[in-house]
C-alpha cells in the first residue's frame, strides 16, 4: 500500500514538474523545476530496487547539470519575456505531435499487457543493488565502461575549447615570460643630468 | 493493487512526450529545449530500470544489463549538457541572443 501511495506520488510530481519545465515563463524556474522532476524519477528508481542509479541521477543532475544549467540561464543575459513569444502559435502543432506520440506509446504497451499480463516479480539474489551493478559494469562492460570516460573526457576538452578565449587588451601574468627576463633585458641604465629628469 | 511494469512504462511515456513537446513549443529558447533533450533521456532511463528490475527472470544471466545501460545514457546526457551548454555560450556572444529560429542565418 505505501508503495502504490509512493507510485502515485512520485509519478504525480515528476510528471507536473515535467509540464512546468516546459511551460515555466523564467527559465530559472524551468531549471528548478527541472531539479524536482529529477529528484522524483530517483525516487522511483528506488521504488523499483535500483538505489545505485538513483543516488547517481541526484548527484548527476542535481550536483551537476542542473547548476551547469543555473549558471549559464544566470550568465547569459537574455530578454526572457521575448523568449517565450510564440509559444501560442506553436502550441497547435506541439500538441498534435504529443498527442500523437503518447497514443502510439499507449496502443504499445495496451498490446503488449494484453499479451501478457502477469507480474514479472524482482529476483532475489542475495546481493544489494551496488554489489550486482559491480559485477556486471566491470567484467561484461568494462570496455563500454572505458569509453564511456573517454565520452567524458572530449566532452569536457569539447567544453574548454569551446568557450576559451583570448581577450585583446586585458593584462595577464605570463610565468614564462616572467622567468626569461634577465638584468639586461629588464633593466636600462641612465645617466641622469641632474635638474632634469628623464626625457 | 501491485504497481507493475506498465505503470512505469506509463510514467515513463508521459515524460517522453512532455520532452518532445516542449521541443516543439519552445521554438526561441535553447536552454529550454536542452533540458526537453534531458526529459526525453530521463524518460528512456526510467524504461531501462524498469524492463531491468521487473524483468529479471526473461533477462537471463545479466539481468543488471538494463541499469548498466542507464548508467552510460546518463553519462552521455551530461556529456551532451556540457557541450551543448557551451556551443550555447559561444553562440551568445556572438549574436547577443539565443533565438533559434536564427542560428540557419549565415554570418561570415
Amino acid at each position: 500500500m505505501l508503495t502504490v501511495i509512493s507510485f502515485y506520488l512520485l509519478a504525480f510530481v515528476a510528471v507536473a514538474a515535467a509540464f512546468m519545465v516546459v511551460a515555466a515563463r523564467n527559465p530559472v524556474h524551468s531549471v528548478m523545476y527541472l531539479i524536482l522532476t529529477f529528484f522524483s524519477a530517483a525516487g522511483l528508481f528506488i521504488l523499483m530496487g535500483a538505489e545505485f542509479l538513483a543516488l547517481l541521477l541526484v548527484m548527476v543532475y542535481v550536483g551537476a547539470v542542473a547548476v551547469l544549467f543555473l549558471f549559464v540561464v544566470m550568465m547569459l543575459d537574455v530578454d526572457f519575456v521575448e523568449l517565450k513569444q510564440g509559444f501560442l502559435s506553436y502550441l497547435p502543432i506541439g500538441a498534435l505531435v504529443a498527442i500523437v506520440l503518447l497514443l502510439e506509446m499507449i496502443m504499445v504497451g495496451a498490446a503488449y499487457v494484453a499479451g501478457e499480463t502477469k507480474t514479472v516479480v524482482v529476483r532475489e539474489t542475495g546481493l544489494s543493488n551496488l554489489e550486482a551493478f559491480g559485477r556486471v559494469l566491470y567484467t561484461d562492460y568494462a570496455g563500454v565502461f572505458e569509453a564511456a570516460g573517454f565520452v567524458l573526457l572530449v566532452a569536457m576538452i569539447g567544453a574548454i575549447v569551446l568557450t576559451l578565449r583570448e581577450r585583446e587588451g586585458v593584462r595577464k601574468q605570463d610565468a614564462m615570460k616572467q622567468m626569461e627576463r634577465t638584468k639586461e633585458t629588464g633593466m636600462e641604465m641612465v645617466d641622469i643630468e641632474p635638474g632634469q629628469g628623464i626625457g | 493493487m501491485v504497481i507493475g511494469l506498465s505503470h512505469y512504462l506509463a510514467v515513463a511515456a508521459i515524460l517522453f512526450t512532455i520532452g518532445v513537446f516542449g521541443i516543439f513549443v519552445n521554438r526561441k529558447n535553447v536552454i529550454i529545449i536542452l533540458m526537453c533533450v534531458e526529459l526525453i533521456l530521463l524518460a528512456v532511463n526510467i524504461n531501462f530500470v524498469a524492463f531491468s528490475t521487473h524483468m529479471a527472470d526473461a533477462a537471463g544471466n545479466n539481468p543488471m544489463a538494463g541499469q548498466v545501460f542507464a548508467l552510460f545514457i546518463l553519462t552521455v546526457a551530461a556529456a551532451e549538457a556540457a557541450v551543448g551548454l557551451a556551443i550555447l555560450v559561444v553562440y551568445f556572444r556572438n549574436r547577443g541572443n539565443i533565438a533559434v529560429e536564427n542560428i540557419d542565418l549565415m554570418k561570415g
